[in-house]
C-alpha cells in the first residue's frame, strides 16, 4: 500500500497543475482522484473492469470501459497533456506500439515499469534456473499477465530507438525510496524495483 | 393524474416542414423541484413506453415501466431529484399523435398525421421544459428510442443539459433494425382491419397485425440465451404435442400473450409513426458522416451504458458514440454491462446499471 502511494506521489510530482490527464488502466481511480485534488487536473480514465468504472463514476471521475490494447486509437492526437500508464506496459500485447500511442494522444507520457533486472529477480533465475517469482512479480510464468517484462535498461533503449525523450527518470527501491539515478544506471538497474519515466516526443 | 399542456400559441414546425397545431403534451412529474432548479431529470421513454415511468401506472395498475429504477430511495431518487417524463409526440398516451383529433376535420388524424422525427419529439420536450421554467436539466436519461432522444438533446440542445445518460442506443438505426421495423409495419398494414389507417371509422382495431408486429419486435428485445433459459422447448399446459397449430410450446404462448396485451394499450398507427421516427434518426448522415460534429457545442458530462448481450443495439454502436465524443474532448464515461438478457436488459433488474446511474447522478448533482 505504502509502495503504491510512493509510486503515485512521484507521478503526482510530474503532472502540472490544471492539465488534462488520461490514466490508462485507472483501476478504482485512486491516482486520478489524487491528481484531481492536488493538481486540479481534468481527469479521465480507461479501465477494463465494469467494477472499476463504477467506482470511478461514484468518485465523480470520468472513465471509459475499454482495453488499452485496442482503444487508445480512438483518441485524437494531442488530446491530453499527460497520458499515464502505470505498471501496465509489460502486460500489453504490443508494448512498442502502445508507447507510441501514448505519445500520439498525449503531449507527455508517464510510464512506470517493474524492473526485471532487480537483483532478486536475477538471483532467483541464477539459483533456481526457473522463471523468477518475487514479491513484486508474484505470478508464475504460465498465469502472469506480464507477457513483456523488461528492465530499466531495456526501457531506456526502447525510448532511444523510438526517439522518445526521457525528461525525468525516478527509480524506487523495494521500500519505495528514491534512488539517485545520475550516472549510476548500472547500479540502479540492479537495486531498483520500479522505474517511473516522464516522456516526450523528440 | 397525468398533466397536460396544450401549446396553441405558436405553430410547431416539424422536421418535415409540416406544422402541428395545436400541440398537446401529456406528462408526469415525480418529486419536487428544488429552489435553485438544479435537480431536474428528464426521462425519455422507449418505443412502447409512456409517461408512467414510476409508481403505479393508472391504466395497467402495474408498477411504472422503470419503477425498479425511479422512485423514493431508488437510484433515480425522487426524494432528491425532480423527475419529468412526457409521452412522445406521435405516441398514443395523451400527447398529440395519429389518434388525436385533427381540429380541421373533427376526425382522428390517422395517416394524415405528419411524419415526426426524434428531433421533433425532443423539440417538444424542450417546450415543456420552458413551460416548467427549468433552464438546465441535471440529466436527461433514456434507453433505446429514449436513448436516441438523449443523443438528440446532446446534439441539438446541449446548453440545456448538465449531464446525459444514453442507454442501449445508437446514433442511427442499422439496416437490420429498419428491416425488423418494416416487418412490424407490414404486419399492421396487411391486417384487413387496418383500413389504410382509418380503422377508427369502423370502430375496430387491427389487432392481429399489431399483435404480430409486437411479437416480432419482442423477439428482438430478448436474446437466444434468454429465450432458451426461460422456455427451452417446454410445452404449454400439455404433456404431448397436439399435431396442430395450437400454441403447443411455451414460447409461442408467451409471444401470443405479449401480442394480445400490447394491442389493448397501444395504437397501431402510433406504432407506424414511432418506428418510422427511429428509422429516420441518423446523427451520422446529418453531420456529413462525422458523428463527432453532432457534438460540437456539447459541454456536459456523458455516461453511456450498453449491455453485452444486446444484439439490437450492440455495444459497438455505443462505442461509436464514445469514440465521437472523445474526438471532441467531451467528458464521457462508458460502461458495457455484462448481461445475457438482450436489449430489454435496460428495463430489468441489472444491479450494475443501478450502481452506474446512482453513482454518476450523485457525482453530477454534487458537482
Amino acid at each position: 500500500m505504502s509502495k503504491n502511494r510512493q509510486d503515485f506521489l512521484v507521478i503526482n510530482d510530474m503532472v502540472t497543475n490544471n492539465s488534462k490527464v488520461l490514466d490508462v488502466g485507472c483501476d478504482d481511480g485512486s491516482l486520478l482522484k489524487m491528481l484531481q485534488e492536488s493538481k486540479n487536473v481534468d481527469a479521465r480514465g480507461i479501465e477494463i473492469s465494469a467494477e472499476g468504472v463504477n467506482t470511478c463514476l461514484a468518485k465523480g471521475l470520468s472513465a471509459v470501459q475499454g482495453d488499452a490494447n485496442l482503444d487508445l486509437e480512438m483518441y485524437p492526437e494531442n488530446s491530453f497533456d499527460f497520458v499515464i500508464l502505470s505498471k501496465t506496459l509489460q502486460s500489453m500485447i504490443e508494448p512498442k506500439k502502445t508507447l507510441e500511442e501514448l505519445l500520439r494522444i498525449g503531449k507527455n507520457a508517464i510510464v512506470s515499469i517493474p524492473n526485471f533486472a532487480h537483483w532478486k529477480v536475477r538471483l532467483y533465475l541464477l539459483l533456481h534456473g526457473r522463471m523468477p517469482v518475487t514479491p513484486s512479480l508474484p505470478d508464475t510464468w504460465y498465469n502472469t499477465e506480464n507477457i513483456h517484462l523488461c528492465t530499466i535498461n531495456d526501457f531506456i533503449n526502447l525510448c532511444e530507438e523510438l526517439e522518445i525523450q526521457i525528461i525525468k527518470s525516478v527509480v524506487l527501491d523495494k521500500k519505495g525510496n528514491l534512488l539517485n539515478f545520475a550516472n549510476r544506471i548500472k547500479s540502479v538497474n540492479l537495486i531498483g524495483e520500479q522505474g517511473i519515466f516522464l516522456l516526450k516526443r523528440k | 393524474m397525468t398533466k397536460k399542456i396544450t401549446f396553441d400559441n405558436d405553430n410547431f414546425t416539424l422536421s418535415s416542414g409540416k406544422v402541428l397545431f395545436p400541440l398537446e403534451i401529456a406528462y408526469e412529474t415525480f418529486g419536487k423541484l428544488n429552489k435553485d432548479k438544479t435537480n431536474a431529470i428528464f426521462i425519455c421513454h422507449a418505443l412502447t413506453g409512456e409517461q408512467y415511468v414510476s409508481e403505479i401506472n393508472p391504466i395497467t395498475k402495474k408498477p411504472g415501466w422503470w419503477d425498479i429504477l425511479v422512485g423514493v430511495k431508488k437510484p433515480i431518487d425522487t426524494s432528491k431529484y425532480f423527475v419529468i417524463c412526457s409521452n412522445v409526440i406521435g405516441g398514443c398516451m395523451g400527447s398529440t399523435g395519429p389518434k388525436s383529433i385533427n381540429p380541421k376535420t373533427g376526425q382522428p388524424y390517422g395517416l394524415s398525421f405528419p411524419v415526426i422525427t426524434i428531433h421533433d419529439m425532443v423539440k417538444s420536450q424542450v417546450m415543456l421544459l420552458d413551460y416548467l421554467k427549468i433552464d438546465k436539466l441535471l440529466s436527461v436519461i433514456g434507453g433505446s428510442m429514449g436513448g436516441m432522444q438523449v443523443l438528440e438533446w446532446m446534439s441539438s440542445f446541449p446548453e440545456r443539459i448538465k449531464s446525459a445518460i444514453p442507454i442501449a442506443t445508437a446514433a442511427n438505426h442499422s439496416s437490420q433494425n429498419i428491416a425488423f421495423h418494416e416487418v412490424g409495419r407490414q404486419a399492421i398494414m396487411a391486417d384487413p382491419n387496418w383500413h389504410d389507417g382509418k380503422y377508427f371509422e369502423y370502430e375496430i382495431v387491427p389487432e392481429k397485425g399489431l399483435s404480430v408486429a409486437r411479437m416480432t419486435a419482442h423477439i428482438t428485445y430478448l436474446s437466444e440465451v434468454a429465450l432458451q433459459n426461460k422456455f427451452g422447448r417446454n410445452l404449454q399446459d400439455r404433456s404431448i404435442k397436439t399435431f396442430s397449430f395450437d400454441a403447443d410450446f411455451q414460447v409461442e404462448s408467451y409471444l401470443r400473450y405479449q401480442g394480445m396485451n400490447f394491442v389493448k394499450r397501444f395504437d397501431a398507427n402510433a406504432y407506424l409513426y414511432l418506428t418510422r421516427a427511429m428509422d429516420y434518426f441518423d446523427l451520422i448522415s446529418e453531420n456529413d458522416g462525422m458523428l463527432a460534429n453532432a457534438f460540437n457545442d456539447l459541454n456536459a458530462s456523458i455516461c453511456i451504458i450498453s449491455f453485452s448481450g444486446d444484439w439490437l443495439f450492440p455495444t459497438s454502436e455505443s462505442r461509436k458514440i464514445v469514440h465521437a465524443l472523445n474526438a471532441k474532448g467531451v467528458d464521457v464515461s462508458f460502461i458495457d454491462i455484462a448481461s445475457n438478457k438482450g436489449h430489454d436488459a435496460f428495463l430489468m433488474d441489472e444491479p450494475d446499471m443501478f450502481i452506474t446511474i446512482d453513482g454518476f447522478l450523485k457525482a453530477q448533482f454534487d458537482k
